[in-house]
């Protein structure tokens, strides 16, 4: 089981050194100069200060020595400064150490996406079962149909018909921000009901995508597995239905779900732009749309490397889940 | 002795999947809305009315106006144009690099495939609408003024308008190939050593012959499916970003900045939100339906990746 761990770890590592290479590409072989956007914005920069200005972030050395450079500033977390107005140290910015754990940037996309990712298995493993047990029934038309509906609806413009009828009409909840205006001089527990009143929206929005994805996998995959001999031999010694697919099928029909749990994660942690975006919401996919919005390079460069790497950690989860799930693997040697 | 050809068993098959039908009619309606947009829409898109600002739905104006007193349902059927026109330039261009990665990777294996296929990994590992907005970012705007020739330039004037949707339909193109290129490898895998394919290089065919009329032609069933499936996810691309302000730009009309002024104006104009939105739904639904239903009905016997 650990050397499995191990081999895939070691797996990563040219992918991560790979992730680099391609984020330091992207805006080194783009038109124009990273220093461009500096510069344009400054009426008062004169060709000296502009020549300064490459040197300070290398660009007058050959690619290869600037990747390099970048390289080993970056295994420190040194993301170098941003190009904004604050020049404040990228990294600064996306995991501010002077603010509370809750309320840094990275910390609040990872945890919305987290929990997004616990609520699409609570809801669509569930689904994908009964609507595959009950095959043919009403049921499994209406869930199939909502289902399939729900891979068709873009995520964004269910936000804006949830917050026109929760926030506007019903106005039950609010629809932007993580916490109210005055939420410093709350009570412990009506900040923390603050915090989860603000959150609602954006997790389900969060979540929504892969739900309908995932419980549609959920229910093939059952379905191909309930057809399987030792489903039928389980069934004809006699074991309660119940047993017979939670004890027999689902472990089977749970490995493809896991796979497609860590395939998902790239477009999860994307979509973060936008749900953050609508909802204004300060986490990490805000500050990359701003950072794209200013041609914030440095800032643009670091967001792609740790969101990449995030992935990567997803990935990994979902190894270990599948290693929890097959005892084949764990008890290769 | 009559023999069926893949072609009739496909159409019979296809006629008889209700849902499939479905789609291909929303898909083909949306084509003769896009295509009839001058005579089937009530007003002009950009036509500005100062009397009837944000007003509700009504009989003169059947989805409401925006907040320039513009119609919403003209702007929508002009809408439709570049969601079409999107999806399948995009995924156009998705495809055929992903042919091309594909099969050669397939093709010629051993370092030229683990490095094709490490570098789709780790395209497929950077989230994709991080990736998809940094290449936007980092793209000139000019780019088709600056390398395509005067006549093609014209040409894509015409059927296109606005400039800044060539660039929006080269970004969704350069980051959604992977899907294909793995897809086309795995044929190519299964395909490459079969008999015909043997015979073709005993005769002497060359590899480019090989590549194109012996094996591609043989692979392109489930091209065809993802090619479909994929401009669904293509119009939900192009609707997100001009949704969130930079893909298509205003005054030229599209679903996904009509649904902006809906967020903006999100207390007073519901239509605004509303009926856009239902249009992307609809849209991506017919895509999806036809899609699936073009994969369920081809001849397993040319649906080559099932078995592998």
């Amino acid at each position: 089981m650990l050397t499995y761990l191990a081999k895939r770890l070691l797996e990563m590592i040219p992918t991560l050194f790979g992730i680099t290479l391609i984020s330091f590409l992207i805006i080194h072989l783009a038109p124009g100069k990273p220093t461009d956007a500096l510069s344009e914005m400054n009426p008062k920069m004169t060709p000296e200060a502009r020549e300064r200005l490459e040197k300070l972030y290398n660009l007058d050395k050959p690619i290869i020595v600037q990747y390099g450079l970048w390289l080993k500033r970056i295994v420190k977390f040194d993301f170098g400064e941003s190009f904004s107005m604050d020049r404040r140290p990228v990294m600064q910015k996306i995991w501010d150490t002077r603010q509370p754990l809750l309320d840094r940037r990275l910390f609040i996309t990872f945890m919305l996406n987290l929990m997004a990712m616990v609520i699409i298995l609570m809801i669509a493993i569930p689904l994908g079962i009964s609507s595959a047990t009950h095959q043919n029934t009403l049921y499994d038309k209406i869930t199939t149909t909502a289902v399939f509906l729900g891979f068709a609806t873009p995520p964004f413009w269910l936000a804006l018909l949830l917050m026109m009828l929760f926030g506007v009409y019903l106005e039950w909840l609010p629809i932007s921000g993580l916490k109210s205006m005055g939420y410093d001089s709350l009570a412990m527990g009506s900040k923390i009901l603050d915090r989860a009143r603000h959150l609602i929206l954006p997790m389900f929005i969060a979540a929504f995508g892969g739900l309908a994805a995932d419980s549609r996998y959920m229910r093939s995959s059952m379905l191909e597995v309930i057809r399987q001999d030792y489903v039928t031999v389980a069934r004809a010694k006699g074991l309660p239905e119940k047993k017979v697919i939670y004890r027999h099928a689902f472990r089977n029909a749970l490995l493809p779900l896991i796979t497609l749990m860590g395939l998902s994660v790239p477009g999860l942690i994307g979509g973060s732009v936008i749900f953050e975006q609508i909802f204004s919401i300060p986490g990490m996919g805000q500050l990359f749309f701003n950072g794209v919005m200013a041609r914030d390079y440095p800032l643009i460069m670091a967001i792609l490397t740790i969101g990449a790497f995030l992935t990567l950690l997803g990935n990994l989860l979902a190894d270990i889940g599948y290693m929890l799930a097959d005892p084949r693997i764990r008890t290769e040697r | 002795m009559r023999t069926d050809s893949p072609g009739s068993v496909f159409w019979r098959r296809f006629k008889r999947n209700k849902l499939a039908v479905a789609g291909g009619i929303i898909v083909l309606l949306l084509f003769v809305v896009a295509a009839l947009a001058p005579i089937v829409s009530p007003y002009k898109p950009n036509e500005i009315d100062r009397k009837y600002i944000l007003m509700p739905p009504s009989l003169a104006h059947p989805f409401g106006t925006d907040d320039l007193g513009r119609d919403v349902l003209s702007r929508m059927i002009y809408g439709s144009k570049i969601s079409l026109a999107v999806g399948f330039v995009s995924v156009s261009i998705a495809t055929f690099i992903g042919l091309i990665v594909g099969a050669v990777a397939g093709y010629y294996g051993k370092w030229i495939e683990r490095i094709a296929m490490r570098f789709i990994d780790i395209m497929l590992t950077i989230p994709t609408f991080f990736l998809i907005l940094a290449v936007m970012a980092f793209m000139d705007p000019n780019l088709w003024v600056t390398y395509l020739a005067p006549e093609v330039q014209r040409i894509l004037e015409v059927v296109i308008i606005d400039p800044n949707i060539m660039t929006i339909m080269i970004v969704i193109g350069l980051t959604g190939w992977m899907g294909v290129a793995r897809l086309v490898r795995a044929e190519f895998l299964s395909v490459k050593e079969r008999d015909y394919v043997m015979a073709a290089r005993a005769l002497g065919a060359s590899d480019l012959r090989i590549i194109f009329r012996h094996i591609l032609v043989n692979s392109m069933a489930p091209v065809l499916v993802s090619a479909v499936l994929g401009i669904a996810g293509a119009v939900l691309v192009e609707s997100a970003l001009s949704f969130l302000g930079i893909g298509v730009q205003p005054p030229t009309p599209s679903w996904g900045n009509i649904l902006t002024l809906g967020k903006d104006n999100i207390e007073i104009a519901w239509w605004l939100s509303v009926f856009p939105g239902l249009a992307i739904l609809v849209t991506v639904l017919g895509y999806n339906l036809l899609g699936e239903g073009i994969r369920d009905s081809i001849d397993p016997r040319l649906w080559e990746s099932d078995r592998t």
